[in-house]
């Protein structure tokens, strides 16, 4: 029971919410660049959360279906369409034996979840299936390949379909600008004018922009504190170098480094920067823990009460 | 402050925190930060730790801890611990052989001139000393091994090469390294070691830890050979 890859498209992966524990040795964690997007997928099909799924960038990626099972399109809009018929994500969808599944290109956001009725099977590797092409780890086979046409991406028989829809009020918008920033620890290391001109202009993403980072340009910060001594990087981490140009730190982010840092996205902030194309304009907004962790689990209740 | 100091404990999001062991890279410092990341593993909710040179980054579970538990909970298991009592401590020496040379090494005849000694003494000095492993990172497995003697240091490439091979190894100011796997890199290569530094097979997946004592030991070319070293790469 199976999708087959027709056209593997652009950059298509299985991921999960990430390899964990395993830091202290440089390896990073990979998972879902927009996590909001994944968990409502396994929660749109009553599957556990961290089942795996795939994550199609831009699109140009084709699949037919060798047995009926349910899938949920969660994230972006990629043009995708069931045997020519245009599908909206944030819905689960009936698939039957031969039917093709495409995704085209990006109509809302850049970055899409496929999830099917039970999760992928994938064998992990270190406990996770999250594919990291820079460690050559994880994924279809344990390498870090990313997926190839021909590729078989197994899911388990015997279902029972069921029509459901993420609750409007809860889906992400891809259009929103504006990246909330938890202040860290770090942030007095900018003077009050260097903060207030990062807060206040815009940068744009720069097409050096991957999983591991997301690159920006525009106003230059400064810093007097000339470099750090190399310590662990959170996840949004935003990394000065030293011309100034804001680097967000990501899924796939290198585990250590010595950058001063203005602070942290939050992952909800993380998931929508991760949907913007290069050109995409944003701004950043500051917040503060406590905040964060409202936003936090007012997400994490919208899942308790759906399930 | 001094060395061992109870660390200063910073929000980073709401889902990491900082602990900051001073500001001055040390032995003792590196034990204790050692001694916490072992005690901090056993504590419930905690998804990662990343020790480093003066620092220890906490990831933890936030469905499981808000800013003030995580804190109240680090703070509890570092209590418990003393910072002279070295055996919580799982730490190692690592023997690292190495067929040094130009042939694996391209940038040793400039390290010798830069440093004003022979290839000879270059290769006595690096193995003669023991380092330890300050911080890992970069890329897998790779240690951040320090201190050099003071004669060996050199500055970093002007133009860092695309691809190292795998195994190469190399120093820059004060340190030295083992490259895991091929990546770009800085540092002026100086040998290449047969082994392995990273097997995702094995039980520590890295063959150095943080807190590690690495010492390196001159093979000669067939030795190399007969260890399964590649001449590839250059």
């Amino acid at each position: 029971m199976a999708f087959k890859v027709i056209k593997p498209g652009l950059l298509a992966l299985v991921q999960d919410l990430g390899r964990h524990g395993h830091m202290s040795i440089g390896l990073t964690t990979g998972g879902p660049m927009d996590e909001v997007a994944f968990r409502w997928g396994n929660a749109l099909l009553d599957n556990e959360p961290n089942s795996p799924q795939i994550e199609v960038t831009f699109g140009m990626f084709t699949l037919e279906a060798q047995a009926n099972t349910s899938i949920a399109l969660t994230g972006a809009d990629l043009g995708t369409t069931l045997n020519d018929k245009h599908i909206p994500p944030w819905q689960t969808y009936a698939i039957k034996k031969g039917d093709i599944l495409a995704f085209h290109q990006p109509v809302w956001g850049l970055r899409a979840y496929l999830s099917v009725k039970g999760g992928f099977l994938c064998e992990p590797t270190l406990g996770s299936v999250a594919t990291v092409m820079r460690e050559k780890i994880g994924g279809l086979t344990g390498k870090g390949d990313k997926l190839q046409k021909g590729d078989v991406l197994r899911y388990s028989l015997g279902h029972h379909h069921e029509r459901r829809s993420v609750p409007r009020l809860a889906i992400p918008n891809y259009g929103q600008t504006e990246i909330p920033v938890i202040l860290g620890y770090q942030y007095k290391a900018f003077s009050p004018l260097e903060r207030a001109n990062f807060f206040s202009s815009d940068y744009k993403v720069s097409p050096n922009s991957d999983r591991m980072g997301y690159r920006l340009e525009g106003k230059a910060v400064h810093t007097d504190l000339k470099g750090i001594i190399s310590e662990g990087i959170a996840y949004g981490a935003i990394q000065i170098p030293k011309d100034g140009q804001p680097i967000v730190l990501l899924r796939d982010r290198q585990s250590i480094g010595g950058y001063p840092k203005m602070g942290c996205v939050t992952r909800v902030g993380g998931g929508i920067l991760a949907q913007q194309k290069p050109g995409d304009v944003i701004q950043f907004t500051p917040i503060t823990v406590d905040q964060a962790e409202q936003e936090r689990h007012l997400q994490m209740a919208r899942f308790a009460q759906w399930r | 402050m001094s060395q061992t100091d109870f660390p200063n404990i910073d929000m980073v999001s709401n889902q990491a925190c900082l602990l900051t062991f001073g500001q001055v890279i040390s032995d003792a410092t590196s034990n204790y930060i050692a001694q916490v990341t072992q005690g901090l593993k056993s504590l419930a909710g905690i998804v990662d730790l990343v020790p480093s040179y003066t620092t220890l980054l906490v990831i933890f579970d936030d469905d499981h801890y808000d800013r003030f538990a995580i804190i109240k909970a680090i703070r509890h298991t570092i209590d418990a611990i003393d910072p002279n009592d070295f055996s919580l401590i799982d730490s190692r020496e690592v023997v690292i052989p190495v067929y040094y040379g130009e042939e694996l090494g391209p940038d040793i005849n400039d390290v010798a001139a830069h440093c004003q000694l022979s290839v000879d003494e270059i290769i006595q000095r690096h193995s003669d000393t023991t380092y330890r492993a300050y911080a890992i990172g970069f890329t897998p497995g790779f240690a951040f091994l320090g201190n050099t003697p003071d004669e060996l240091h050199v500055p970093r490439k002007t133009t860092p090469r695309l691809k190292v091979p795998i195994g190469s190894v190399a120093i820059a100011e004060n340190q030295t390294a083992v490259y895991p796997s091929v990546t770009p890199g800085g540092w002026q290569i100086i040998g290449r070691t047969p082994v392995n530094l990273i097997d995702w097979g094995s039980k520590n997946l890295a063959l150095i830890a943080m807190g590690d004592s690495v010492r390196f030991e001159p093979i000669s070319r067939d030795e190399f050979l007969v260890q399964g070293g590649l001449l590839d790469g250059f």
